[in-house]
């Protein structure tokens, strides 16, 4: 992290025996992993856990001074690869990233490890990325600990529920020898609360103690004929030990009355939700005490037979409340009634939908129809006969506008996409893929740029089939955080060994930015504990690439313009690379603001650009937004009768970046931006020369001015 | 959603005690900040608080949500949700106005029990932007709908607030919120919330004070001055002065509805070129009202007095270069720069004529021969077509543009002059054409200029768009419907750049025959 710091997040990691904590969920999670005696962590960033792999690189000190590694991972599968340090050695490893997007990536070292089984606990810590707010596909992480035989934690989204399972996910994973999976949804990630600390702990066996005595044992291995005695041993021996640790231990919970002819079952992650619904029904209070039985699953696998038929017992009815589809849960406690010759009724995705988010209208709406069918006493008279209907408000869906995410102002990707936009106007449309990152916002208007994104760095790789060439050369998009993580070799490799005649755009922003600015290997930053400025063209010619064109100022659009045009109309046979470098203006600015408002309260000389639009001059037409899209430039109406459309307007907001005045230039729109350099603290010669060129010009003015009618200028 | 309302029945009076807040924002808005400040707010006064966010990418320019739960602390362990449930909200903070619609839209303002905190201001959408014509969405409806649903009902343009104390919205909201007295809690400790956050603090508790004295104290809305039809008084050389006054005499005897448009249009021509050319204006704009009609309120001749204005103040490159060297827009730059006397200030035009605008520049027939022959223009454009970067407070630049802004002594002899006249009044005969028969249709026709607009292809896709229209007006013309169609062609138009929705309309008209 070059351009923020979380030096206050760290002081809290320090806090011991006695202190409490406030803060948000995945830094509790933090300060629980090293209170756990881990002895690495890892992981790659993404919403919602990137605040943990933020947090740690800053607290480099305190990992010395435990004797924990910490490592930013190339991507999610180095990251659970490096969990290979808990199948050995009894060392506790923690590795993070987003779910199941990051869990699909990791899935080959997952399966592995699972199949090698552990010594040291081992604990894969990930954020969900599901319901409002996501930005990635909708499914979810709980298949994969189905197929690989490790276990999944869904704790209570509060922090003492929290930090507990981190201590209890790291016990279960020893117990059973099996990894274990703690899953947090983005709420509980963002959650804030408290909870009381402890001591941090260094981990008994540290990673560098471990190399002095490195070990092997040769039935860890997965091959034949060990991979056959490992999937035996998963089923008999880890996953009852799991089993007989979760009950033995508590980690399920259980609330309300021990008798009562409903109960609910829930994911622990859906607890909040059930409970406030309760709440309105009347049948939880606000410590949440239940008049409605619940048997909360902080483990959501492996289930515990033997506990779900006790909380069965002496009930006619259950609902199961599991988010996501498909119903994974409700189906293994229907083959277990089924077997048991249960008549109780079982409901749960009937009643809730079976996909989307589990909001609180959804739960109110799915306990409400669980408990009038089966215990309609419990229900207060209201609900069960309704009287006022809510008044009718006007409809506004068709008035407010969607807002989708889109570039900051000032960022460096708007003019790459407005240059290829331009340059699809001269030759036509292609086809184009994009990768994720933030350019994937140029799917959306105004630019419409791409029409697929198939996982982290492939985007090149996803226009594979077009490779041979055809009317119009395929493009493809691609970050430089997809570029390390996985499109060096899957893409661009990919390209070069096939002889792909299609153009690669690489965005290269400085920053793994839409995660947070973290740096990467091709980040110019100085990073006291990574290995930056290695450049992107460096490992293109490395790995075969031989048309590279480099930009070092994407702000160029007529030069983004004759490179894309160049790129797309060569002879060279192969790929075609283009790296377009430009810095992150979010990060940029973090930087420079502090800087240049120190620089002008010391007297120093500093220009701050800002553009502009002549009102007077802009007729309206917004073919300038169309090629940007800029939350700076938007639009105003002027008090003049004669002119109906709105005009272009830039506000304060606009950081000088210069791609409107670019654009205006490039696609010949109009003559009505210029660009403002307000000079703080000219020097005497300047300000002399100032003094003397506004005379004369002055002079001028006054002289046509005499000459005319003129009418007070009422500011546009 | 329909469901039947439920009302929660509290067992224990402490369940209806937790407020539920949420601030619904654009991202970048500083949301995090507010949410952040009234958790702190809540703790320091002894209550139990939970506050969640969905981060992520919906920061970057994105709708985002903070959601907050307080309830005074009894010692036990309140469970509070992690998300705003429709219906069940007490107080929602929108930072922006179609926010708070969506806020409305998704149930989370309700009459039985939610404060609704709403910033008046516009952020405008991508898809409110891009439209060629007008598409900003219509905030009075938001308004219309808050008034029914709220409970409570403040609104104010908080970002205007906080800007002219120097900080940002949330500053300005999280007064508004201490003004509301929606939450238990005194000014004294909100303002501390502040100060212990420590970054920027007195600019924050300015604009904390501005959010908080507009809704405790809220100006007495401004009396409107009815907009009189009064004549701008110009100053100039004597002759000139005594030109306009006939002018504005003739003005003055117009009907009203058609002399406040006259007014506006009469400026912009003589502003465009002089007196002489605004007599030119009225001259036209007589035409027409000579077949205008009192009954129909004028609707004739105040579109025609817009659009002939329009029409005549064509944009070449004397009346940019003019515009852009008057000593107002540099004052005008100054102040919003923000440029004291000790500032110094740069002016970069970003310019980029063609061949087509250099040949419009030449004497009428010139540039009509230039035009004729397409290699001709292409060597003219070969010649001039550059982007022309031009310092317009630097001597050579300002020389440049103040030659060129000087050359409306001459501008009546240039080709374009004779383009822009000629296309003038093929569009009046067509519209007056019309009047004979279709009062309607001739008033849609006059209309229609508003298509013209942009430089370049711009321009020329406009210029395209109109020629369509006009060729739909012709086909249509002799229907009862006749005007209503040229009305939908020309709405058509404006809704995208690439005249889909026209072409559509323009085939729906074709079928008719």
């Amino acid at each position: 992290m070059a351009e923020r710091s979380f030096k206050a997040e760290v002081a809290h990691l320090r806090k011991g025996q006695g202190d409490i904590f406030t803060g948000e969920g995945i830094l509790a999670i933090t300060k629980a992993l090293l209170e756990n005696g881990v002895g690495y962590v890892g992981g790659y960033q993404g919403a919602p856990i990137s605040h943990l792999m933020d947090v740690l690189a800053d607290a480099q000190e305190l990992l010395a001074e435990l004797g924990v590694r910490f490592e930013a991972n190339a991507s999610e599968a180095a990251a659970a690869a490096m969990l290979a340090a808990s199948v050995h050695y009894p060392i506790r490893g923690a590795v993070t990233f987003k779910g199941p997007v990051g869990v699909n990536v990791a899935s080959d070292a997952l399966a592995n490890l699972a199949s090698s089984g552990v010594t040291g606990g081992a604990l894969i810590i990930v954020g969900e990325d599901y319901g409002e707010g996501s930005s990635i596909m909708q499914e979810r992480s709980h298949a994969f600990a189905m197929k690989s035989q490790f276990w999944l934690l869904d704790p209570r989204p509060n922090l003492p529920s929290i930090t507990k399972a981190v201590g209890d996910g790291f016990a279960l994973s020893e117990a059973s020898n099996t990894p274990v999976m703690l899953m947090v949804r983005i709420r509980s990630c963002h959650v804030t609360g408290q909870f009381a600390t402890r001591d941090n702990r260094p981990p008994p066996l540290t990673v560098r103690d471990a190399l002095a005595q490195p070990r092997r044992d040769f039935a860890r291995v997965v091959l034949p004929p060990m991979s056959y005695a490992h999937e035996q041993d998963k089923v008999k021996t880890r996953w009852p030990a799991a089993q007989k640790f979760i009950a033995e231990h508590g980690l399920n919970e259980r609330f309300g009355p021990a008798e009562a002819p409903v109960g609910i079952v829930l994911q622990g992650g859906m607890y909040n939700g059930v409970i406030r619904a309760l709440q309105r029904l009347g049948l939880a209070d606000i410590d949440g005490a239940t008049q409605v039985p619940l048997y909360v699953l902080n483990v959501t696998y492996p289930l515990v037979p033997d506990e779900f038929e006790a909380f069965c017992a002496g009930k006619s009815a259950l609902l199961v409340i599991e988010e996501g589809q498909p119903e994974f849960i409700e189906q293994q406690l229907a083959a277990l009634l089924y077997r048991a010759n249960s008549t109780l009724a079982l409901h749960g995705k009937d009643l809730l939908p079976m996909a989307g988010e589990y909001t609180g209208q959804v739960m109110l709406d799915g306990i409400t129809g669980f408990l009038k069918a089966h215990a309609p006493d419990l229900l207060p008279g209201q609900v069960r006969a309704p009287n006022t209907p809510p008044p009718a408000l006007p409809d506004l869906g068709k008035t407010v506008p969607i807002r989708p995410p889109g570039f900051c102002t000032g960022c460096p990707e708007r003019p790459i996409f407005a240059a290829l936009k331009l340059v699809e106007q001269e030759l036509g449309q292609h086809q184009i893929t994009g990768d994720i990152g933030c350019h994937l916002f140029a799917t959306l208007p105004p630019f419409e740029i791409g029409g697929s994104t198939m996982g982290y760095g492939l985007g090149p790789a996803s226009n594979a089939a077009f490779d041979g060439g055809g009317a119009r050369r395929a493009i493809s998009i691609l970050g430089d955080g997809g570029f390390w993580h996985n499109g060096l070799s899957s893409s661009i490799g990919n390209a070069v060994f096939n002889r792909s005649d299609s153009v690669v755009v690489i965005v290269d922003n400085f920053y793994s930015a839409a995660t947070g600015g973290q740096d990467v290997l091709s980040s110019r930053a100085a990073n006291a504990t990574k290995a930056t400025n290695n450049p992107i063209s460096a490992a293109l010619k490395g790995v075969g690439v031989e048309w590279i064109r480099q930009i070092d100022r994407t702000y160029d659009v007529p030069q983004m313009v004759a490179v894309l045009r160049e790129a797309l109309t060569t002879d060279h046979a192969g790929p075609k690379v283009i790296v377009a470098a430009s810095e992150c203006m979010l990060n940029r600015q973090r930087r420079e603001r502090p800087l240049r408002a120190q620089a002008v309260q010391a007297g120093r000389r500093v220009e701050a650009p800002r553009f502009g639009v002549d009102a007077a001059i802009c007729t309206g037409d917004h073919a300038c937004i169309r090629l940007s899209g800029c939350p700076s430039l938007s639009l105003k109406r002027l008090d003049d009768p004669l002119r109906e459309d709105p005009v272009a307007h830039i506000d304060q907001s606009c950081v000088g970046c210069g791609n409107c005045g670019e654009v205006a230039d490039a696609a010949i729109l109009c003559p009505s931006f210029y660009r403002a350099d307000l000079v703080h603290n000219p020097g005497r010669f300047e300000r002399t020369r100032a003094a003397w060129r506004e005379s004369i010009i002055g002079w001028l003015q006054r002289r046509r001015a005499a000459r005319r009618l003129r009418f007070d200028e009422v500011a546009p | 959603m329909n469901a039947p309302r439920l009302q929660a029945v509290a067992p224990d009076t402490a369940t209806g005690e937790i407020i539920k807040l949420a601030v619904m924002a654009v991202g970048g808005q500083g949301g995090g900040v507010l949410a952040g400040w009234i958790e702190a707010l809540a703790r320091s006064q002894g209550y139990a608080c939970q506050a969640t966010s969905v981060a992520g990418v919906a920061q970057r320019t994105g709708a985002t949500i903070y959601y907050i739960e307080m309830t005074p602390d009894r010692g036990g362990a309140p469970v509070f949700a992690l998300a705003p449930a429709s219906g069940d909200v007490d107080i929602l903070i929108a930072a922006e106005m179609m926010e708070a619609g969506r806020a409305i839209l998704r149930g989370f303002v309700t009459p039985d029990r939610t404060v609704l905190i709403g910033s008046t201001h516009r952020a405008l959408a991508v898809s409110e932007k891009t439209v060629p014509g007008d598409g900003i969405a219509d905030a009075g409806e938001v308004r219309a709908a808050a008034e029914i649903a709220a409970r409570r009902l403040i609104l104010a343009d908080m970002d205007a607030l906080a800007r002219e104390a120097g900080s940002v919205i949330s500053a300005a909201l999280f007064g508004a919120l201490a003004g509301s007295g929606a939450l238990p809690f005194g000014r004294e400790a909100f303002e501390a919330a502040i100060r212990t956050g420590g970054k920027g603090v007195e600019p924050s508790l300015r604009a904390f004070a501005a959010g908080f004295d507009a809704v405790t104290a809220p100006p007495a809305p401004a009396a409107s001055a009815p907009a009189a039809v009064s004549t701008p008084t110009p100053s100039g050389p004597e002759g000139a002065l005594t030109d306009w006054q006939g002018l504005a005499a003739r003005v003055a005897a117009l009907p009203a509805p058609v002399a406040e448009m006259a007014v506006a249009g009469l400026r912009k021509v003589v502003d465009f070129q002089d007196a002489s050319y605004g007599a030119d204006y009225l001259d036209r704009l007589d035409a027409v009202l000579k077949q205008d009609a009192a009954g129909r309120g004028h609707l004739l001749g105040v579109e025609a007095a817009r659009h002939i204005a329009n029409a005549m103040a064509y944009d070449d490159i004397i009346r940019v270069a003019d515009l852009k060297t008057r000593p107002a827009r540099f004052a005008r730059i100054r102040a919003e720069m923000a440029a004291g006397p000790d500032h110094g200030l740069h002016l970069t035009e970003f310019l980029h004529p063609r061949g087509e605008e250099v040949a419009g520049m030449l004497p009428a027939r010139w540039g009509a021969w230039v035009e004729a022959r397409p290699e001709r223009l292409a060597r003219l454009d070969r010649w001039v077509n550059r982007g022309r970067r031009i310092r317009s407070d630097g001597l050579p630049g300002f020389a440049i543009l103040h030659l060129l802004g000087g050359l409306r002594g001459y501008r009546l002899r240039t080709h374009r002059h004779a383009v822009e006249m000629a296309h003038l009044e093929r569009w009046l005969d067509r519209a007056l054409t019309a009047r004979a028969r279709d009062y309607d249709l001739a008033v849609e026709i006059l209309r229609c200029h508003r298509l013209i607009k942009g430089y370049s292809d711009t321009h020329a896709r406009g210029m395209s768009k109109f020629d369509k229209v006009m060729d739909g007006a012709d086909a249509v013309a002799g229907r009862a419907d006749a005007a209503d169609w040229v009305r939908r062609l020309r709405e058509a138009a404006l809704q995208d750049v690439e005249g889909k929705a026209l072409d559509g309309a323009l085939a729906t008209i074709r079928s008719f025959a």
